[in-house]
C-alpha cells in the first residue's frame, strides 16, 4: 500500500509521461483542467495507468469527480 | 463410403491490389465551427482531424464501393472475370435490402460473383480480409474483392458536436489472391473477437431519428487498453515479431488512438521508425474504408513500398475487432 506521498509523486510520474508537465507542477491543489490543462481524453490514459500503478479501479464517472491532483491521490489512498 | 473430395487447397493468401475512393466535398473544422460549438484547435487536439470528406446527395455508398473497387480491381491486374467473391464491409447502408455487395459487384462488371455484405463496424474491413484469405486458402474462392465502404454522413447528428466532428465518408478496396507458395504469403491470421457486453456504447439512437451516438471516453480507454494486445496476437499469429512491422495501419478512429496504440507497440518491440497511418488528418473517420485506404494513400504518397509488412487492426462499434499482418502488394 502506498502513501499519500508516495502516491502524489507515483501520479505526477504518470501525469509527466502522458502529458508532458513536469512533475514539481503536479501539486495537491492543482486542478487538472484548470491549472494543468489536461483534456479529458488525457485524464483516461492517466486514469489507465494510474489503475495498474496503484491497484484500483477508476471507473469513468468516478474519474470526472476527481477535479484535483489532491482529489485523485484520496481516492486512490481510499481505494487501493 | 462416399468421400469428399475437396478442391486442392493453397499455402495461403496474399493481397494483389489496392485502391480507394472519397467524395469531392471537404469539410473543414472551420465550417463544423459554424454549426456548432467547437473550433479548429480543439478538434485537432481531441482527435487530430484537420480535414473529412462528406458526400453529398449525389453519390451514394454503393457509388464509392464501386470507384475503390475497380480501383483495386486495375491494381492487381487481374480482369472482371477473375473475381468470383465480393464482400462489402459496411455498416451504414440506409436500408438492409438488397445489399450493397451484389450492386457494386455488378456496376464494377463482375458477373454472378458470391456477393455479401459483412457488419463488424470499424473492424469490418479486418474480419472481411480475414474471411477472403480463408476462403481462397481452402479452395472455396479464387479472387475475391473485399471492401470497405460507408456514407457515415448519411447517419451523423450534424448538431451532436462530440460525434460530427469525427465521422466521415469513404471506400477503401483490395483484392485477394491465393499465394503459390509459402515465400508469397502475404495475409497473416486474423486475430478477432468482441465485446457485445459493450454493445450500447457506440451505437444508432432509434428514438433519436437515427443517429449515430457514441459514449467517447469510453471508448478511448477500451482502444487505447484493449487494442494493442490484439495487434500483438496477428503478430505472432503469423511467425512475426514486433521488430519485423514497417508499418502501422490501425483503423483511422482518432488520432490520440493510433498514437496510443504504437507507443504499447514500441514498448513491446515495434521499431522507432515504424511508419504510422495519420490518414485520419485529411479523410476523418471511415470506419470499415480507413484501413485499406490509410494503405492505399500512404502506399501513393511513397511512404511505404511494395513488399514491406503492414499490421492492420480494426476496432469499433459492437464491439468488434480483428487485425492481421499484410504484405504490401
Amino acid at each position: 500500500m502506498a502513501d499519500t506521498a508516495e502516491i502524489l509523486s507515483g501520479l505526477a510520474e504518470i501525469v509527466e509521461e502522458v502529458a508532458g508537465i513536469d512533475t514539481a507542477e503536479v501539486t495537491a491543489e492543482k486542478s487538472f483542467v484548470d491549472d494543468l490543462d489536461i483534456d479529458s481524453l488525457s485524464m483516461v490514459e492517466i486514469a489507465v495507468q494510474a489503475e495498474d500503478k496503484f491497484g484500483v479501479k477508476i471507473p469513468d464517472d468516478q474519474l470526472a469527480e476527481l477535479k484535483t491532483v489532491g482529489d485523485a491521490v484520496s481516492y486512490i489512498e481510499k481505494n487501493q | 463410403m462416399t468421400t469428399f473430395r475437396l478442391p486442392p487447397s493453397v499455402p495461403g493468401a496474399r493481397i494483389l491490389g489496392l485502391g480507394s475512393s472519397q467524395p469531392e466535398h471537404v469539410v473543414t473544422n472551420d465550417d463544423l465551427a459554424q454549426r456548432v460549438e467547437t473550433n479548429d484547435q480543439w478538434i485537432r487536439d481531441r482527435v487530430g482531424i484537420v480535414e473529412r470528406r462528406v458526400a453529398q446527395d449525389d453519390v451514394s455508398l454503393v457509388d464509392m464501393a464501386v470507384e475503390a473497387g475497380s480501383r483495386a480491381l486495375k491494381d492487381s491486374g487481374l480482369a472482371t472475370a477473375d473475381i468470383d467473391t465480393v464482400i462489402v464491409a459496411t455498416c451504414t447502408m440506409t436500408a438492409p435490402i438488397p445489399n450493397a455487395a451484389a450492386q457494386t459487384a455488378d456496376r464494377i462488371g463482375i458477373s454472378a460473383p458470391a456477393a455479401f455484405d459483412l457488419n463488424a463496424a470499424c473492424a469490418g474491413f479486418c474480419y472481411g480480409l480475414g474471411a477472403a484469405a480463408d476462403l481462397v486458402r481452402s479452395g472455396s474462392a479464387r479472387n475475391v474483392l473485399v471492401i470497405g465502404a460507408e456514407k457515415l454522413s448519411d447517419w451523423v447528428d450534424w448538431d451532436d458536436r462530440s460525434t460530427c466532428i469525427i465521422f466521415a465518408d469513404a471506400a477503401g478496396a483490395a483484392v485477394v489472391t491465393g499465394a503459390r507458395s509459402e515465400d508469397e504469403i502475404g495475409v497473416g491470421p486474423v486475430s478477432w473477437g468482441s465485446a457485445g457486453d459493450m454493445a450500447n456504447v457506440i451505437r444508432i439512437l432509434e428514438e433519436s431519428t437515427n443517429k449515430l451516438h457514441q459514449e467517447g471516453q469510453t471508448v478511448f480507454r477500451w482502444a487505447t487498453t484493449r487494442i494493442a494486445p490484439v495487434a500483438l496476437d496477428a503478430i505472432a499469429k503469423a511467425g512475426l515479431t514486433p521488430a519485423d512491422v514497417d508499418v502501422l495501419v490501425p483503423h483511422q478512429a482518432n488520432l490520440r488512438i493510433v498514437e496510443a496504440v504504437a507507443k504499447k507497440l514500441r514498448k513491446e518491440g515495434a521499431r522507432e521508425d515504424m511508419r504510422v497511418a495519420d490518414d485520419i488528418v485529411h479523410s476523418g473517420n471511415t470506419s470499415s474504408a480507413s484501413i485499406p485506404m490509410a494503405l492505399d494513400h500512404m502506399r501513393a504518397a511513397g511512404r511505404i513500398r511494395s513488399g514491406e509488412i503492414a499490421l492492420l487492426v480494426g476496432f469499433g462499434a459492437g464491439l468488434s475487432y480483428a487485425g492481421q499482418v499484410v504484405r504490401v502488394p
